[in-house]
């Protein structure tokens, strides 16, 4: 099944033409883009790898697209997400984040369930 | 044509009740004449101030009447009582300082009282409430009386711990950023076995919502205990979580007889791997506070749904409006409240709600009279409250939505999801991707509340489950004159 994280994970892939207008909309709102990668999209892995540092005073959607395209080509078979950073005080957190690659085979899960007494069972997901 | 009011600021501070002797002579006084009509009193930063609609008694003087919701509010009693003097009275004395009539409402008028700070206890609703709102809307020289809205010092805020959770902290924890949260109460609301119900959840959460909803009044009845509910929604939860690599929550109703039997409830909510609980606002100050603070300690999302409330936030005239329930509450410490949908099946004018909006996200909430807000309020830091949008709302309402609340809210289609004429899964998953493609087409600059038929039907071109919702709920509206209405614009009201 499709991993459906991020912002935009129930509509078709976006184009790169549609990537470049939200980028243009997260720099408008003066936020900082960032792209991360991982090959283990497991909803409770919150450290995905940084492909550089957040782009602070980046001015141009067609910065970012450079470094996706070098990103995408150096890690092909991963997830790449792109982060946009808000830093206003009551935020200081991300306030987009939507995924830009994913690779060919979809990353898939499995539910391990460990029974308990009664009727609790403790639930772990792991690699398929 | 919004109308100003002339708000009171400037004056001297007149705190003299007269000649002492004759103040305490045994007998009965107008409240005015007790101390508590202090005209251009200038409230102190550290008061907390109130605004009350009142309706005086036919004959009685609309000052008299502020001043006696000001004395019973705070220290008065009907007669004078000499034991006044054994304490800094004039301190602890409420200060009616200014009313104003109401902009086109005839016999109502605005009163505005300030109070001492040391008047109320840190950190209790209960307390502020058994002061502000114990005796005084019983009192026979006023028909009637609402209290409007407070304001509340710094101080006083940072005596309460706030949302447990907050919208920053919830988002990270979800990682879902950008977009309004999706949600579905299950319905029937009443009836369905454990079994049935968490197949309920697995269809909507797996069709895209981020969660669903236990309603108000689920708790634990013959068809379905509670601790059925509870493993065979957290089941479903987890299976949806697998499938889709997304954190997702089902607010498990903890609302009981008693706060031992919440605290059991959330403790097997909490072994379960639950991320949210839920509690009804009829479960009252104290237990919320408590359950607030038992969710900070646990990690847990707190939901708060806000039954009962129409019984005394709906009626202009008398009551308490949910914009001040909505103060107590992000004090009391939610991290979601149901604040209203403007376009929905319950009451709600679209600026009034918005006010309540505010309250819930604002740092700092700026006077907006014609949102109804009365005050500058600083919230000095306290976390953020998700307000949640449900009742009545569906797929075709959605550039609405989100051009009316933003991204911060919760979105609940019950009804919306679980009536789709192809299924529980296609109706979450027309509500999500109609979310987030007029989320995207927002973001690409492109005017929702008026091309938002366009960018739905275009998303429908690839998704036949929209296709299907609004083909189904084209022309449902709940266009009915709202009664909660700013008295400081016309009325509007959309659709």
């Amino acid at each position: 099944m499709r991993i459906t994280q991020g912002t935009f994970s129930f509509l078709p892939d976006l184009s790169d033409d549609q990537i470049a207008r939200q980028i243009d909309h997260a720099l408008a709102q003066g936020w900082a883009v960032s792209l991360e990668y991982t090959d283990d999209p497991h909803p409770r892995n919150t450290y995905w790898e940084m492909w550089g540092m957040p782009m602070f005073d980046l001015k141009d959607a067609a910065g970012v697209l450079v470094e996706l395209r070098e990103c995408r080509k150096a890690h092909a078979d991963c997830y790449i997400k792109l982060n946009a950073f808000d830093s206003t005080r009551g935020f200081e957190t991300m306030r987009l984040s939507f995924m830009v690659h994913r690779p060919r085979q979809e990353a898939r899960y499995r539910l391990r369930r460990e029974e308990g007494a009664g009727r609790l069972i403790h639930y772990t997901l792991e690699r398929a | 044509m919004s109308q100003t009011v002339k708000f009171p600021s400037v004056g001297q501070d007149q705190r003299t009740t007269g000649n002492t002797s004759a103040r305490y002579k045994a007998g009965v006084l107008k409240y005015k004449e007790m101390g508590y009509w202090v005209p251009g009193y200038v409230p102190k930063d550290t008061d907390v101030i109130a605004v009350f609609r009142i309706t005086p008694q036919e004959g009685v003087d609309p000052e008299e009447a502020a001043a006696a919701v000001a004395g019973e509010s705070s220290t008065a009693t009907w007669t004078v009582v000499w034991t006044d003097r054994l304490t800094a009275c004039e301190n602890y004395r409420a200060k009616a300082y200014e009313v104003q009539p109401v902009p086109g409402i005839e016999g109502q008028y605005f009163a505005w009282i300030a109070y001492e700070l040391d008047l109320f206890e840190e950190g209790s609703i209960a307390n502020l409430t058994a002061s502000i709102i114990g005796n005084v809307f019983s009192f026979k020289p006023l028909k009637a009386a609402r209290l409007e809205d407070m304001r509340f010092p710094v101080a006083y805020v940072k005596t309460y711990k706030g949302p447990p959770t907050g919208i920053v902290v919830e988002r990270e924890r979800l990682d879902k950023y950008g977009r309004p949260l999706l949600g579905a109460t299950i319905k029937p609301k009443l009836g369905l076995s454990g079994k049935n119900y968490g197949r309920v959840v697995y269809e909507g959460l797996l069709g895209g919502l981020d969660f669903t909803k236990d309603d108000e009044n689920i708790n634990s009845q013959p068809f379905m205990h509670w601790r059925d509910r509870f493993s065979f929604c957290m089941e479903a939860v987890q299976k949806a979580q697998c499938a889709s690599g997304e954190v997702k929550g089902h607010y498990l109703n903890i609302t009981a007889g008693t706060m031992e039997e919440m605290y059991r409830r959330g403790e097997f909510a909490r072994q379960l791997g639950s991320c949210i609980v839920m509690v009804d606002l009829i479960v009252g100050w104290t237990a919320i506070q408590s359950i607030s603070e038992w969710s900070r300690q646990n990690d847990m999302i707190l939901h708060l749904h806000r039954a009962g409330h129409g019984t005394y936030t709906r009626q202009k005239n008398h009551g308490v409006s949910f914009r001040v329930i909505a103060k107590w509450l992000r004090l009391a410490g939610v991290d979601h409240m149901h604040a209203g949908t403007a376009v929905g099946k319950l009451e709600g004018d679209p600026l009034t709600v918005q006010g309540f909006y505010n309250i819930c996200r604002d740092s700092y909430t700026k006077q907006d009279l014609p949102r109804g807000l009365f005050f500058d309020q600083d919230w000095a830091g306290l976390r953020k409250v998700m307000p949640v949008a449900s009742g009545g709302i569906h797929a075709g309402q959605m550039h609405q939505l989100i051009d009316l609340f933003g991204d911060d809210v919760v979105l609940q289609f019950g009804g919306g999801t679980i009536g789709h004429p192809m299924g529980i899964q296609a109706g979450a998953t027309a509500n999500r991707v109609a979310l987030e493609a007029m989320v995207l087409a927002r973001n690409e600059g492109r005017d929702i509340a008026n091309e938002g038929p366009e960018i739905l039907a275009a998303a429908a071109k690839t998704c036949k489950p929209l296709e299907a919702a609004l083909a189904t709920w084209k022309d449902v509206t709940f266009n009915y004159a709202s009664t909660d209405t700013s008295d400081f614009v016309p009325t509007v009201s959309v659709a």
